[in-house]
Order: structure tokens, then C-alpha cells, then sequence
């Protein structure tokens, strides 16, 4: 655009200055966003093979259990981070959880239509109420934990009062075979490389069934789509963020929106947008859970939000936006699942998970903030 | 004459019932440094943000080589080659100088959708011109929140001068720098006006003013009380302009060029 031009040192400074002290590679390397999450992933796995090491918890199919809880929470962590970097919060996401998923059964079975163009049709729907919270929280400049708190009860209050009034039910079932044949809801449901893990179960790496119906089949199928989706996210998300210039964008409109409004950053275009990428991430869920399950019910989601901000969180972003990692907040999805899945394994009280799980959120946000204070030099 | 790159004419800004400024005129001529002088709150930091496009002025006419001009934001504004350094928020702390530097004209790489920042030379850029200002930086990647004030401010310079700016609009950058750092900041005002860059340069600072000024406007409660030509006024009779004109009368004679 203009021509970058050079202006000749009025005090060249050709030597080093002897005041910055030479950080060695090690320490540049391991000194990172993510570091917190990394140690908590290392943290959780060791004390779950200490205590469920002799466990289902440890073989394929266990393992293939805690990846698909996790999936669920990578897929609407990648969303939260995003936003959350971008300096904003979406408190309605469980909400459009169960919103999109409701939506999408009520169209296929009140309605009638074909599955593809209901999963269209919700995301379409999950994509412009997004943009509604955006525009909301930009134009009134109102706090979007209020406005998104408002939309948790307006799309929670909506999804039941649609289901209820149109099927007298809370749950809407039988979406199980109205998508299965359809071209664009195995997209969001099933298994992927089933013939590698039959060839692999044939050829006796993995266990197969000994009786019954599935005899002779592997007793873990394949890649279920959702952790398809959750590693297809968390490698676009880190890639949009860390690589492109829209990434740029999000960190500085989180960092400073004054500052970045000032030097020509369109603040409230990347703000609306990561609105709707978030609910866009909550409403892939909302509908693999249906696809998955065969039915939609009123209460999915529930709590998810505030699931997906702590996992965020762990993984090393600053509440206030401007600073965070994609990849910390997947990892920080994943110690959330396995803590889960894990404490089911080692017939641990439940009520445990949310002790342990908070004082992993404690010590992860306690080691994040001495990380980034020697990152960004924050006094 | 020539015509300025910039011209405002009876400039008014009103905030609600605030008048921060009524009817200030003001030009920037290609290579001279146009200093701004004026208390605090007499409405330079308001006046300036209508010239980079971040306030639209409520009456007045604002001109870019001759030709009247509206800016709908600050994009419009850094379009027309007028480029901001501002007083407080020149810099996103968390981020790294490299990203600073070129934040909003990232340079691209790839083919779309799959384009990326060009990191390599990014970094090689920043990293360079920032030596040109006196900075060493250990790495490109460090984080803007790891300098001192004076080196933030010297990363938005470097920045709109690298960005080949017609206008540079600078917003009190000596008030937070020490003696080198503003030397420095000084003969880059020098240099940068000898390319042919019109500076504008907001100082409290008569003796950073005079040091390197070719006109000189104080504003005073939204009013400018004159505009005067290097040599025709003392840096005596600036201060005292600045502190409130009450020796306005004795000095009327000495602003020629009074608006
Ligand atoms: N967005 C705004 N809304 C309301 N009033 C404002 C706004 N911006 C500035 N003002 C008012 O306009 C007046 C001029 O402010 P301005 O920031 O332009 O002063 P200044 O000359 O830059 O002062 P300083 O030397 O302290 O930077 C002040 O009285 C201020 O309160
Ligand atoms: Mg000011």
C-alpha cells in the first residue's frame, strides 16, 4: 500500500546491549502459554496410571472413552478460547448446545426435512445468533457476561418451550434412523477408519468381541467423528490464531480495542465473528450429540459453558482476553476429560472430580499467571 | 504557496454538552514540523484524533492536499497517509514487538485461503528498524508489556515512519522519555521532515517544541490563540501563551501569522 521506507540511525547502536541477558534455548522453548496445561496433562495422566494403571482405563476401548469426553470439551474450548482471547465471554454457549440440537431434531422429525438441510438449517441459525450477541455486546457496550447470561435463559427457555410445543415432549427421539443414511450427518456422527481397526483386529492387535451379535468385530470400531471434529478445530484454530493475520487481529482486539481500533483493526468485525465462531463450535456439538445419541433433548449442554471457560482457562488464557493458547485450552479439555473418565475407572466418589478439578484449575492458573508475567513483563 | 497535506478549517467537537473544541484551524505543510502546544485538557489530544479519523468533528472542514476530506474511521485516515502516534495507547503490551510493529498491514504470504504473516521478514523489519531508533531488542518475539514506556512509544514511530506516513501526527512523545531517548525522538522528527513528511508534534515541552519546530499553535479551552513562525516568537513568550494567554495583548504583535 505505502512505501516502506528507512530512516538512518540518528544513534546507531551497532554492539549488543550488555543489558539483556542471553535466555537460553531450553528455557525459550518450554517458556510458553501452554506450559501450565502441559504439566497438568502430565500431572493427571501420572496419577491416573498410579491409581487405575491395572484398569480398563488404560486399554484401547478406555482410552477411546476418556478421547471422546474430551473431543466433547476440545470442540467448545476451541470456540471459548478464541473469544475469550478476543476479549469476550459467551455464557449462552451450553444453551446453543442444546438449542442447535433441538432445532435440528424438532426440523427432521416436527417438520419433516430432510436431515441435511435441518443440520444446515441449525447451523445457520446457531451462526446468526451469535452474531446477535456480538452485535449486542459491541453496540450497547454492555459487558458480554451480562448479555450472554441474558441469551443462557432465552435460548434454554426457547428450547424446551419448542419441544414441548411441538412434540409434548422434552425429548425428541428417533433421529437415529432418520440420519442414517444421510450424506451430511455422517459428517457429524459415526466412526472413521473402521476398516484399519478391523484390519488391525483381524490381524489380532486389538481385541475383538469372543460371543453374541458383534463377535469377531473390534471391540473399538473406529474414530468416532466428534474427535475428528476436535482435532480438525484445535489444528484450525491454532493455525488461524498463532499463523494469520485475522490472529493478529483477535490477540490485539483482546489486548487493547482502543489501541487497536486506533491503528486500523476492525475491533467489531473480529469480535462479532469470533461470537459466531463460538457458537458455530457449540452447535457442531449440539448436533454430533444427536446424531450420536439418535435423540435431542431439552437439557444438553447444560453447564458447558462454564466447563469449556475453566478448560480455557487451565490452558493459559487470560480472563480479560489478549493472551492465550488454542493449544493449552485443548489440553486443558483433555485433563477435563480424563479427571472425568478417569475417577469412573478408579471407582472414585464422583463428588471427588470437583475437588480434584478444582484444585488442578487452581494450580494450573497459578503457574499460568507466573508464565505470562515472564512472557509479556507484566508488573 | 504550497498547498498543505493537511488542512482544518474552524474545527468544532462537541461531546454531548462538552464543547472540547470551537472552530480550531490548523495546517500541516509537506516537511515542516508543525508543533501543538497546550495545557492540560485544552483539547490537542481531541484535535489531533479528528485529523487521524477517530472523531468525527461535529462542525468544520477538513482538507487533504486541497481537496475535502472525510474520514469514517482510523483506517480512512492511515489510508490518506496520516499516521498516528498516540499519547497513551500506542502499543498492545501482551504482544510482541514484531506483531506491534505491523499490526493492521500485516505482510502476507501463501496462497488465500491459506495465507499467512510472512513472519521471516516481519521480524528482520521490526528488528532493524527498531535498532535504526537506538532499541536493541533481544528477539522480535518479546512482548511490547517487557520495554519501557519511552522504547513503546519508539515502536509506534518507527512504525508510522517504516509505514511511509505524508503526515505524522505526534502525540506528547517526549513526556515519558528520558534525555537520550528523546534526543532520539528529535532528530527522528528531523529526519523525517527532511523527506518531506509533515510532522505534527504535541509537546508541553517549549524547549523540545523550539528545538525543532517551524510553526508553532497553542490551543487554549478548545480555541487556538494564534499560530507563530520559528524565529518570530521566544520560547519565553510560548510558556506564556501556554499557561493561559493572560499576556496575550503584549504578544499579539509577535504571532504574524494569527489565524
Ligand atoms: N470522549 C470524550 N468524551 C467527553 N469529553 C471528552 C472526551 N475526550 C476529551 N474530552 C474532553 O475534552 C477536553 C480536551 O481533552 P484532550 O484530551 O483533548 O486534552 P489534551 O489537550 O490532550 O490534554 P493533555 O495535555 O492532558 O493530554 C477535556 O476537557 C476532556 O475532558
Ligand atoms: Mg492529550
Amino acid at each position: 500500500m505505502t512505501m516502506p521506507s528507512t530512516v538512518a540511525a540518528p544513534l546507531m547502536h551497532t554492539a549488543r546491549d550488555e543489558r539483556i541477558k542471553r535466555m537460553s534455548k531450553f528455557r525459550r522453548a518450554i517458556i510458553r502459554p501452554e506450559l501450565g496445561a502441559i504439566c497438568g496433562t502430565v500431572a493427571v495422566f501420572a496419577f491416573f496410571f498410579v491409581l487405575a494403571g491395572g484398569t480398563a482405563m488404560f486399554t484401547l476401548e478406555g482410552a477411546m472413552s476418556w478421547s471422546t469426553v474430551s473431543a466433547q470439551f476440545v470442540v467448545l474450548a476451541v470456540g471459548v478460547c478464541l473469544l475469550m482471547i478476543a476479549g469476550e465471554f459467551d455464557l449462552s454457549l451450553g444453551s446453543m448446545v442444546g438449542f442447535s440440537g433441538m432445532i435440528f431434531a424438532l426440523l427432521t422429525i416436527a417438520l419433516g426435512l430432510p436431515v441435511w438441510l435441518s443440520i444446515l438449517l441449525a447451523l445457520t441459525l446457531a451462526c446468526a445468533l451469535g452474531a446477535i450477541n456480538g452485535i449486542l455486546v459491541v453496540r450497547t457496550g454492555l459487558p458480554s457476561f451480562i448479555v450472554t447470561l441474558a441469551f443462557m435463559f432465552i435460548l434454554r427457555g426457547l428450547t424446551i418451550w419448542s419441544a414441548i410445543s411441538l412434540t409434548r415432549q422434552t425429548v425428541v427421539s428417533g433421529m437415529g434412523e432418520a440420519a442414517a443414511n444421510d450424506p451430511l450427518a455422517r459428517l457429524f456422527g459415526g466412526k472413521v477408519l473402521t476398516g484399519l481397526f478391523q484390519w488391525l483386529a483381524n490381524h489380532g492387535v486389538i481385541a475383538t468381541f469372543a460371543r453374541g451379535a458383534r463377535a469377531g468385530q473390534p471391540v473399538v470400531e473406529g474414530i468416532p467423528m466428534l474427535i475428528v471434529w476436535a482435532i480438525g478445530l484445535l489444528i484450525f484454530g491454532q493455525w488461524l490464531l498463532t499463523r494469520t493475520k485475522f490472529g493478529n487481529w483477535i490477540f490485539a482486539t483482546g489486548g487493547d480495542p482502543q489501541a487497536a481500533r486506533y491503528i486500523g483493526v476492525p475491533v467489531t468485525r473480529v469480535k462479532i465473528i469470533m461470537f459466531m465462531f463460538a457458537s458455530l463450535c457449540a452447535a457442531v456439538l449440539g448436533i454430533s450429540q444427536v446424531v450420536e445419541f439418535g435423540s435431542a433433548a431439552a437439557d444438553r449442554g447444560l453447564m458447558k459453558e462454564f466447563e469449556a471457560i475453566i478448560c480455557v482457562v487451565i490452558g493459559g488464557a487470560l480472563l480479560t482476553g489478549g493472551y492465550g493458547s488454542v493449544i493449552g485450552a485443548a489440553l486443558g479439555a483433555v485433563i477435563f476429560g480424563v479427571v472425568q473418565q478417569g475417577l469412573f475407572f478408579t471407582n472414585v466418589e464422583s463428588s471427588l472430580f470437583r475437588v480434584f478439578l478444582g484444585s488442578i484449575l487452581l494450580g494450573a492458573v497459578i503457574a499460568n499467571t507466573y508464565i505470562r508475567r515472564l512472557i509479556t513483563g507484566e508488573r | 504557496m504550497a498547498v498543505p497535506i493537511v488542512e482544518m478549517i474552524d474545527i468544532q467537537k462537541h461531546f454531548g454538552h462538552i464543547i472540547a473544541l470551537s472552530g480550531v484551524s490548523f495546517s500541516v505543510m509537506p516537511g515542516e514540523c508543525h508543533c501543538l502546544l497546550g495545557d492540560n485538557g485544552a483539547g490537542k489530544s481531541t484535535f489531533i484524533k479528528t485529523m487521524a479519523g477517530v472523531h468525527a468533528p461535529t462542525h468544520g472542514e477538513m482538507k487533504v492536499n486541497g481537496e475535502t476530506a472525510h474520514f469514517a474511521n482510523p483506517r480512512d485516515a492511515m489510508s490518506a497517509g496520516i499516521a498516528t502516534v498516540y499519547q497513551d495507547l500506542a502499543v498492545i503490551p501482551l504482544m510482541s514487538v514484531s506483531r506491534n510493529f505491523w499490526m493492521g498491514r500485516e505482510p502476507e504470504r501463501g496462497v488465500w485461503p491459506f495465507r499467512t504473516i510472512d513472519f521471516k521478514m516481519a521480524d528482520r523489519v521490526a528488528m532493524q528498524e527498531m535498532s535504526h531508533m537506538g532499541i536493541n531488542l533481544r528477539e522480535p518475539e518479546q512482548a511490547v508489556g517487557t520495554l519501557s514506556g519511552g522504547e513503546r512509544q519508539t515502536v509506534a514511530i518507527a512504525r508510522a515512519v517504516y509505514f511511509g506516513a505524508k503526515v505524522l501526527i505526534l502525540d506528547e512523545p517526549t513526556s515519558a522519555l528520558g534525555v537520550r531517548q528523546t534526543a532520539n525522538v528529535l532528530a527522528t522528527i528531523d529526519q523525517v521532515r527532511k523527506k518531506g513528511i509533515g510532522v505534527v508534534f504535541i509537546t508541553h515541552n517549549v524547549r523540545h517544541a523550539m528545538a525543532v519546530g517551524d510553526r508553532f499553535t497553542v490551543l487554549n479551552r478548545g480555541k487556538t490563540l494564534g499560530t507563530a513562525d520559528r524565529g518570530k516568537i521566544s520560547a519565553d513568550e510560548l510558556q506564556n501563551l501556554m499557561a493561559g494567554g493572560q499576556e496575550l495583548a503584549q504578544l499579539e504583535s509577535s504571532l504574524g501569522g494569527t489565524v
